[in-house]
């Protein structure tokens, strides 16, 4: 084995792999939730289209959407071969463990939590980004130039309470992965220091709670108003 | 003070085990744990039973060959080893529950005694200095900073006893091997083997078949000796940056 495979293989390199497609994902969702907050400006989608168009469009969009399906990709098998060891390193287990003692429940959840948030993308991709990439969709002219009309796919989807129900509950499993995830990518990385990481599980603290909030808000927000 | 102990027996490698109920009284809420254990045992002696098998040494809290998951939690309800341990941590009519490590890579001997040598084998791999044999170095003959030193040294206050094993969900050897790398990456004496000794000591706990790490916590959280996760951020750190630049192809 090279040094490479051999070091990408370890423990660490997994955990590394692990840190960075995370870090990664964060960034996406920064700015998923940022282009998002179009659907509240209340123009009849206009500039929600626009965005929308320019994200499918773009050359280097297109780059960085490649970028985080292999991400996405990654985490999960990543995290399946590191959590396959991990059960294997306890074979027996204790009768009795009071683990609530000396850790977070997110953090010991990280792979149940995980995997709700991959249902979840399932059922969100296929709702909206197959439609706009392969579906039937209805267009929209603006200025002479014709749009897929993705904020009507969107209005009409949130008119269901279930979905919007599962959107916001699903957004509450994002919430406590990143809890434990956005601090956890940097200590992986070897970045933990007096000088920087009470700042980082700062933000930490904060970027869990008002991304997925804001994620929520946008399906509540549409079931109320329309 | 009278109590009932729930303690797992188990022959030999091979044996299945099994909890056994034990009840005991007459305890002295000043025993230590460990001293409450020697009682049980001296009756179970007396009746021509097997007494119970379990790891000690110093009972001084420095050797780190005590160990007994008491209660769901390594070294019992206190952040102490079980030997410093007191009575006066339960309540009369108690029933404490205590079972042996539980790791693949400590495998149990007999009732509550496992085998750690996994430890020994890590720290074989490179947790060592070459030092030129003699006479007796001066004393302060290579400055250290203060603090240079005294981080290095609450590394090195880690006595091996494998709590952070016991108590991480996936049996993750990391605190214990970050301690003992962090321990001589920081000081002057260790440079020589710095790269070597990273990429070697964790390619053994990996061989070991211990898991990885997820920054739960629970590892520091239950150390006797408080070491910190800021020495499993620093072997990372030794780590990544020896695959980049030893000479190990």
């Amino acid at each position: 084995m090279s040094w490479v495979t051999k070091t990408l293989s370890s423990t660490l390199g997994r955990k590394l792999f692990m840190a960075l497609t995370g870090l990664f994902l964060i960034l996406f969702l920064t700015g998923h939730v940022s282009g998002n907050m179009l659907l509240f400006k209340g123009d009849g989608g206009e500039a929600f289209n626009k965005y929308a168009q320019f994200m499918t469009t773009n050359p280097a969009v297109k780059i960085l959407s490649y970028l985080t399906y292999i991400s996405v990709i990654a985490h999960v098998i990543y995290s399946i071969l590191l959590t396959r060891k991990n059960k294997s390193a306890r074979p027996v287990g204790y009768a009795e463990s009071k683990a609530s003692t000396n850790s977070a429940w997110s953090s010991r959840n990280m792979g149940v939590l995980g995997t709700i948030i991959l249902i979840f993308l399932v059922v969100h991709m296929q709702g909206f980004w197959a439609k706009m990439h392969w579906g039937d969709m209805p267009m929209v002219t603006y200025e002479g130039e014709t749009y897929k009309d993705l904020y009507q796919i969107v209005q009409f989807a949130f008119q269901n309470e279930i979905l919007v129900a599962g959107y916001v509950i699903a957004m509450g499993f994002l919430s406590f992965h990143l809890s434990h995830g956005f601090a956890s990518a940097f200590q992986t990385l070897g970045l933990n220091h007096v000088k920087y990481s009470p700042a980082i599980e700062l933000i930490g603290r904060i970027y869990c709670i008002v991304v997925p909030v804001l994620f929520a808000s946008m399906p509540l927000y549409i079931y109320f108003t329309s | 003070m009278k109590l009932t102990l729930k303690v797992w027996r188990q022959k030999n490698k091979a044996d299945q085990g099994g909890f056994v109920t034990y009840p005991i009284d007459g305890i002295s809420k000043d025993m230590s744990f460990l001293e409450m254990m020697d009682v049980l045992n001296e009756e179970l002696t007396e009746k021509g039973e097997d007494p119970i098998h379990f790891d000690h040494d110093c009972r001084e809290g420095i050797c780190g060959m005590c160990s007994l998951y008491i209660n769901g939690k390594p070294h019992g309800p206190q952040q102490t080893t079980t030997c410093q341990l007191h009575m006066r941590s339960f309540s009369d009519g108690d029933t404490i529950t205590i079972e042996p490590w539980r790791a693949k890579a400590f495998p149990v001997v007999k009732d509550l005694v496992v085998d750690r040598s996994a430890f020994d084998r890590i720290i074989q791999a490179g947790g060592y200095v070459s030092v030129n044999t003699g006479g007796v170095p001066d004393a302060n003959e290579i400055p250290i900073p203060k603090k240079i030193a005294d981080e290095a040294f609450d590394a090195a206050t880690c006595i091996g006893c494998g709590a952070c094993v016991a108590a991480c969900k996936n049996a993750s050897a990391m605190l214990f091997t970050s301690a003992k790398i962090s321990q001589l990456a920081m000081l002057p004496q260790g440079q020589v083997e710095r790269k070597e000794r990273a990429e070697k000591m964790i390619a053994q706990m990996d061989a070991e078949g211990f898991g990885a790490c997820t920054n739960t916590g629970a590892c520091a959280a239950e150390c006797p000796k408080g070491i910190s996760l800021s020495n499993i951020a620093r072997m990372n750190r030794e780590y990544f940056s020896a695959v980049v630049s030893s000479e190990n192809m």
